[in-house]
């Protein structure tokens, strides 16, 4: 394995999900354990909850966001993972991470990346910004 | 002042395996044991966000439904349930966690819950906001800190306006 030459500045872009699926909702709230009805039941979400429709969870769209940083520095990198949902997500839509090398420094003997990122949709809104800290060692 | 809340949180295979799935990640170092071997990682690790599926093994969590109990979600009716949900856990509004490791399979943690700050805000989109904070730190099976979560919780006076 040889050590990833992370660089302030270098921007990195990944389709996180084209055309998200009520489904895919389905799949998070089984593994995550949140069953909240208002992601996977219509009905209740429309006629009880009062809105369009069901949504995803935010732990959902955090969780594809990981998946953009953990494909550049490595999963079992990753220190910190901080983030805050601007926007709702919605079954349809298209999200794309943004990342950009935000610093490379030294602390307590180890080389950090600290990484910026933000998730927009098919529409380019922002419907999540955050930071991650992770050992350079590259994914 | 009531004892913080602990819950115990097994890390198993097929769950990081599930949880991969579930939110579209297909690297072979949350399901494939052989091939993660090769890897850094040197094994089956979870993906940063597992922690919050300690949900599955807390008792109480709210957005679950208990069998034989009352639930909010749909069946003859769009609500099993008169008026508002006992507790529909908010909207999601932040979420930062902390790691001094990744969780791997055969991880026992405690999980143990506190309640941090809590504020008000004014909104247009949805009247009057009540933040709240859920602080959850995860202990492994030697009692090192692995991983340190701080969610941000908003309950909004009526739905967020949607445009």
């Amino acid at each position: 394995m040889t050590a990833k030459d992370f660089k302030v500045g270098d921007l990195h872009e990944e389709v996180l999900v084209e055309d998200l699926t009520r489904t895919q909702l389905v799949m998070y709230s089984g593994a995550s354990g949140d069953y909240n009805p208002i992601h996977t039941d219509e009905l209740y979400t429309r006629e009880a909850a009062g809105y369009p429709g069901v949504f995803a969870h935010g732990m959902l769209t955090m969780g594809m966001t990981g998946r953009a940083i953990t494909n550049l520095v490595g999963a079992e990198n990753v220190r910190k993972f901080g983030v805050r949902f601007t926007s709702q997500v919605w079954p349809g839509d298209t999200l794309t991470a943004a990342t950009r090398v935000e610093a490379v420094r030294e602390e307590g003997g180890e080389r950090l990346v600290d990484l910026s990122v933000t998730t927009t949709n098919q529409k380019g809104e922002t419907v999540l910004t955050g930071t991650a800290t992770a050992v350079a060692a590259g994914a | 002042m009531s004892e913080p809340k602990k819950v115990t949180f097994p890390v198993e295979a097929t769950h990081i395996m599930m949880f991969a799935r579930s939110i579209g990640d297909t690297n072979p170092v949350y399901h494939d044991a052989e091939a993660a071997k090769q890897t850094p990682a040197g094994g089956i690790v979870a993906p940063p966000t597992f922690a919050q599926a300690v949900a599955q093994f807390d008792p109480d969590h709210a957005t679950r439904p208990k069998w034989g109990e009352k639930w909010f979600g749909s069946g003859a009716t769009p609500s099993g349930i008169d008026g508002d949900p006992p507790s529909s856990g908010g909207l999601h509004a932040e979420q930062h966690f902390e790691y001094r490791r990744p969780l791997r399979p055969g991880d026992v943690l405690t999980a143990t819950y506190r309640v941090g700050e809590s504020w008000e805000k004014q909104s247009r989109r949805a009247g009057k906001l009540s933040f709240s904070e859920r602080l959850i730190d995860y202990h492994d099976q030697d009692g090192e800190l692995v991983c340190r979560a701080r969610g941000v919780v908003v309950n909004t006076e009526r739905p967020v306006d949607q445009g």
